[in-house]
């Protein structure tokens, strides 16, 4: 394994190829902020609260660190201006559909983001994939997927799966940024379905 | 839909993964929507997650889970069929079948559905009944061209 020396904010940070910026970041002790990341699970990049500034051919560019693999002398600032900036961003956006999450009003009162910039839609899921992924990547059961596209995109629970197999595991529960909750909402409705369906709300 | 015309068209497919979508859309061309023991059965032979099928076909709108009637009727509501009046042949179609977009009737005959665009504005307002396109229609045309189809 060849061993790259890259600058994180200031710190010489060694690294190995293969890396992303994210875990060099992380080794070096320098913490950049992630909702979507676990790392049992493939980078996802579903989140981009972890977006990081780097100097690329004598320009800067806003990159994606918990995808973006570590280069040779690649300089990195994970806290800037316009870094900041679009973190505040994201998170307001976030906060629209997740508004009580604790991890999301921490991180909002770090950047200074307003919940209450956008009109509020509260799924409480922000899409990060976390449940989906780890159910299909580490326990391969493949219980919860999303289903829809878009603004109607939410998480949902094969019944016939989630019957034999969630009871004994709910591990996806602890992993959700928003709250523990929600994916225990998403499995109950599955599993026993409204008396009338079609009469409940869409989420 | 049996299980026996599932396998075939998985097996034309050489029962591989990477023809999901390909397997998806035959049972959907032929069966008109995508019952649950469908996805089921597809998923089992080509060994992917229900997760990931149910995914796709809620993605796509090519794809239904609901029954779908035996003709479908495409009725433009783009910017050109609009402002040549796709608005009054919409209602007319409503009115004769008596369901709303994204419906299907009683007796499974016909579903609507609005497109944005079918790519001839030259002929809008554009109605399309089993990818037959009907062009220049009026409100008073559409009953015409909706009894052909039983």
């Amino acid at each position: 394994m060849r061993e790259i020396l890259l600058q994180i904010d200031g710190k010489e940070v060694k690294a190995r190829e293969g890396m992303t910026v994210l875990e060099a970041a992380q080794s070096a002790g320098i913490s950049i902020p992630t909702l979507c990341h676990h790392e049992k699970l493939e980078p996802y990049g579903g989140c981009r609260i972890c977006i990081v500034e780097v100097e690329v051919r004598g320009g800067t560019q806003i990159v994606v660190s918990c995808v973006y693999l570590v280069e040779k002398n690649l300089v990195v600032r994970t806290r800037s201006e316009k870094v900041d900036r679009i973190r505040k961003m994201i998170l307001e956006l976030l906060l629209a559909h997740a508004p009580d999450a604790f991890e999301l009003q921490d991180l909002a009162k770090e950047y200074g983001a307003d919940k209450d910039r956008f009109e509020k839609e509260a799924s409480f899921c922000i899409h990060c994939g976390l449940c989906v992924r780890y159910c299909a990547e580490v326990k391969k059961k493949n219980a919860v997927g999303f289903v829809d596209r878009g603004t109607r995109r939410e998480i949902s629970f094969i019944p016939e799966i989630a019957s034999k197999e969630c009871w004994n595991c709910k591990e996806c529960f602890p992993l959700c940024p928003t709250e523990a909750l929600q994916a225990a909402f998403v499995l109950t409705k599955a599993l026993f379905p409204p008396p009338h369906p079609g009469s409940e709300p869409r989420g | 839909m049996e299980n026996e015309r599932i396998d075939q068209i998985i097996d034309k497919h050489h029962g591989e993964a990477s023809s999901l979508i390909q397997v998806l859309l035959e049972i959907q061309c032929e069966n008109h929507w995508l019952p649950k023991e469908a996805l089921v059965r597809v998923s089992e032979k080509l060994r992917v997650p229900l997760t990931r099928i149910q995914h796709i076909a809620t993605f796509y709108k090519a794809f239904s889970l609901v029954p779908k009637g035996r003709h479908e009727i495409h009725i433009c509501v783009g910017t050109a069929c609009h402002v040549r009046g796709a608005t009054r042949v919409l209602d007319n179609v409503q009115d004769l079948l008596g369901i709303k977009p994204g419906e299907t009737d009683l007796d499974l005959k016909f579903s609507l559905e609005t497109v944005n665009c079918v790519g001839c504005c030259a002929l809008g307002p554009v109605m399309d009944v089993d990818g037959k396109i009907y062009g220049n229609m009026a409100p008073s045309k559409t009953a015409d061209v909706i009894k052909n189809y039983e």
